[in-house]
């Protein structure tokens, strides 16, 4: 098991040796480039120029790599839970997740227990960060404890504490470092060179820049660098995924745990829309945000799901790495060498797994279930649904041309929520809505809930919308969203 | 040329050091981690013993006429706390889960007891409790593997007997089942 992080630390020094040399290698190119354009075209540059070029160009490349990194150290951690709006929970938010850290924390080993933070969001997922085990954070959605039971918790558990035991996090860190790194120098070179023309007025006075040859060995290289370090990186996260799911099993003892856990949320996940999944933060969610499942390639992040979960359920019984490694030649059809997790199951035994946990199995009841379900076939077929104080909730059809409804149990009247004209500056709000004006609506609840546009037309709002405006599909008009008040979903009435 | 061999000499020497001190501060981190899972099953049995007084309180509240079945509990977690060396343990610990089991058996008849939150959040923490010792266990027996295949094989065997690295002994259940974890099944 020891063995397997030093194998692990060994393969990402020599990934992160081999990005950082792609990075200058970058650098030292366009500095050339520019050295022998200063010195007024490759007819007058001396061999010196191009390589004091070349020199200051990877200085700027390492500065700029150093400068990036060292935010990463210090801010990294703050600065991805921050956006992805998380906030440090305390032991009594959530015994069941407070219990199942502590548990995999002893698992696995681990001398210090990550903090934990939750998101609320309910879209199922879990990501952890911290570059050393000391100060490491796990950060799991609201979504991913509603929808999982304890054993699959566990899992998702696992698996993250497995990135932070593996020191996944401190690599992945450096390493996206250098991803945005080389991504930086060389967009903003491509972008220069447009400006300037295709290397033309660089300085104004020379016509030439660095000569055409040299030119399109730079831009090549500057073209190719970021897909080259971009496909490094993926390489490795992918593996990555992998050790950490044979270590979640190994940890668990139940391999079936974190399969289940990730057939739901591939079912649930719906991408955690905004600006929230930022493309930096993909790699580190148990499940990538952003995938669909289509795209699931060279591209991917993490391995992709059905694979990830046929290894793991055709385990037959057993939780070692060996029995993970085996599992997995039987899926893709072939070892993963040089791997770490190659190095883990080296040193493994094969264990046996253990059966599901007693805990209780918390049963949706059938008529709520089956309430849900036809609630949301309504609301494809445009019905509003609006719950009455009364208890009951009124489903209001879609051609219903009416303003207001009488609760068919408690007689009172409540209006059919609309999205109202926004009052013109001159205040002719009485002016017939035309084509291209903007409506605004007060959301009344976080939840599920729906409203007429002035159209007509039903408009539905998803919880969780994260957009504080929505355009009608029938007459594309813009409606600008307002929170309403915060909190429980609220009836409509009152009491 | 005496000059050089002795400077050959002595970096040999140096690189050897370095590699023994090296092996040794090895072997002592193992040595570390296999102590801290041994002292991590202490913990949670020591947490289940503490859990009881407040189950039983909990459960006295909705069901005061099994008495009995309460009683032995507490006398069982009394014996098991004041337990003393390993086979006397194994049995304190092996009698303390057959009573929990009963409690739990009778709790099923209560299902308002059932619904008491206070009671939900026992039974979460004793579930938890258990995982733990079987997670302290597995580590415990993960890092002993580790640490004696190290104490076995060359090199490090050598710088293992110089030491006085000994063996540990795996945690089987079957030997000491008096860390045994108690069957409760709340469904």
């Amino acid at each position: 098991m020891w063995e397997a992080i030093a194998a692990n630390r060994r393969r990402s020094q020599l990934l992160i040796g081999l990005m950082g040399v792609i990075l200058l290698t970058l650098g030292a190119c366009i500095g050339m480039y520019a050295g022998t354009g200063i010195a007024g075209g490759p007819e007058y540059a001396s061999s010196e120029a191009v390589l004091i070029g070349g020199g200051i160009g990877a200085a700027i490349a390492l500065v700029i790599w150093l400068a990036l990194w060292l935010t990463a150290v210090f801010q990294g951690d703050r600065i991805l839970l921050r956006s992805a709006g998380a906030r440090e929970m305390r032991d009594w938010d959530d015994r069941r997740l407070w219990n199942i850290v502590d548990e995999m924390t002893i698992a696995s080993g681990l001398e210090h227990k990550p903090r934990v933070f939750l998101i609320e969001n309910s879209d199922p997922n879990a990501f952890a960060v911290g570059r050393k085990p000391e100060n490491a954070a796990v950060a799991v959605t609201s979504g991913l404890l509603r929808l999982l039971d304890r054993d699959e918790l566990q899992g998702v558990v696992a698996h993250e504490i497995a990135h932070i035991r593996n020191l996944d996090i401190r690599f992945m860190t450096m390493a996206s470092v250098l991803v945005a790194g080389v991504e930086l120098i060389s967009r903003g070179f491509l972008r220069g060179l447009a400006h300037s023309g295709g290397g033309g007025r660089r300085t104004g006075k020379s016509s030439k820049g660095g000569g055409l040859p040299l030119l399109i060995i730079v831009v090549v290289i500057a073209i190719l660098s970021p897909i080259a370090v971009r496909l490094l990186y993926l390489a490795c996260s992918r593996w990555r995924g992998y050790l950490a799911d044979a270590s979640a099993a190994r940890f668990t003892r139940y391999p079936d745990g974190l399969a289940s856990a990730l057939e739901k949320m591939a079912v649930e996940a719906q991408g955690l829309g905004s600006e929230k999944a930022a493309g930096a933060l993909a790699p580190l969610y148990i499940i990538n945000p952003l995938q669909s499942m289509a795209l699931s390639g060279l591209f991917s992040t993490h391995p992709p799901t059905e694979n990830r979960v046929s290894i793991l359920r055709s385990m037959g019984g057993r939780a070692g790495y060996v029995d993970y490694e085996a599992a997995l030649k039987k899926v893709e059809g072939h070892k993963l060498r040089l791997s770490a997790l190659e190095a883990a199951a080296r040193e493994d035994e094969s264990v046996e797994a253990r059966g599901p946990s007693a805990e209780p199995k918390r049963k949706e009841k059938a008529i709520d279930r089956a309430r849900k379900v036809n609630d949301l076939l309504d609301r494809f077929a445009n019905y509003l649904i609006l719950p009455c104080v009364c208890g009951i909730r009124i489903k209001v059809p879609p051609d219903l041309n009416r303003n207001e409804i009488t609760c068919s149990r408690c007689d009172r009247v409540h209006p059919i929520p609309q999205a109202e004209k926004t009052a013109e500056p001159n205040g002719s709000v009485a002016e017939a809505a035309s084509e291209n004006d903007t409506l605004k609506y007060e959301r009344r609840k976080e939840g599920w809930e729906g409203f007429r546009c002035a159209c007509g037309q039903t408009i539905q709002l998803g919880p969780d919308f994260p957009l504080d405006y929505t355009v009608c599909v029938k007459c594309n008009r813009r409606i600008e969203l307002k929170a309403g008040q915060q909190g429980t979903p609220e009836p409509v009435g009152q009491l | 040329m005496i000059m050089i061999a002795t400077l050959v000499f002595g970096g040999v020497l140096l690189l050897f050091v370095i590699w023994f001190v090296a092996m040794y501060n090895g072997l002592v981190t193992l040595r570390n981690i296999v102590k801290n899972a041994w002292a991590q099953i202490d913990v949670q049995l020591k947490r289940r013993h503490d859990l009881i007084p407040n189950l039983v309180e909990t459960v006295k509240g909705y069901a005061s006429h099994e008495k009995q079945t309460l009683e032995n509990v507490t006398k069982a977690r009394a014996a098991a706390v004041s337990a003393e060396g390993v086979g006397a343990q194994s049995q304190a610990e092996q009698m303390l889960s057959g009573a929990l089991g009963r409690l739990m058996l009778v709790v099923e008849e209560y299902p308002d007891l059932k619904a008491n939150q206070n009671f939900l959040a026992l039974q979460e923490e004793l579930t938890s409790t258990e995982n733990k010792i079987g997670f302290a266990r597995q580590a415990y027996n993960d890092s002993v593997t580790q640490y004696n295949i190290k104490i076995q094989s060359v090199p490090t065997n050598i710088v293992a007997g110089m030491f006085n690295f000994t063996e540990e002994d795996l945690f089987e259940v079957q030997d000491e089942a008096v860390r045994e974890v108690p069957k409760v099944s709340f469904s």
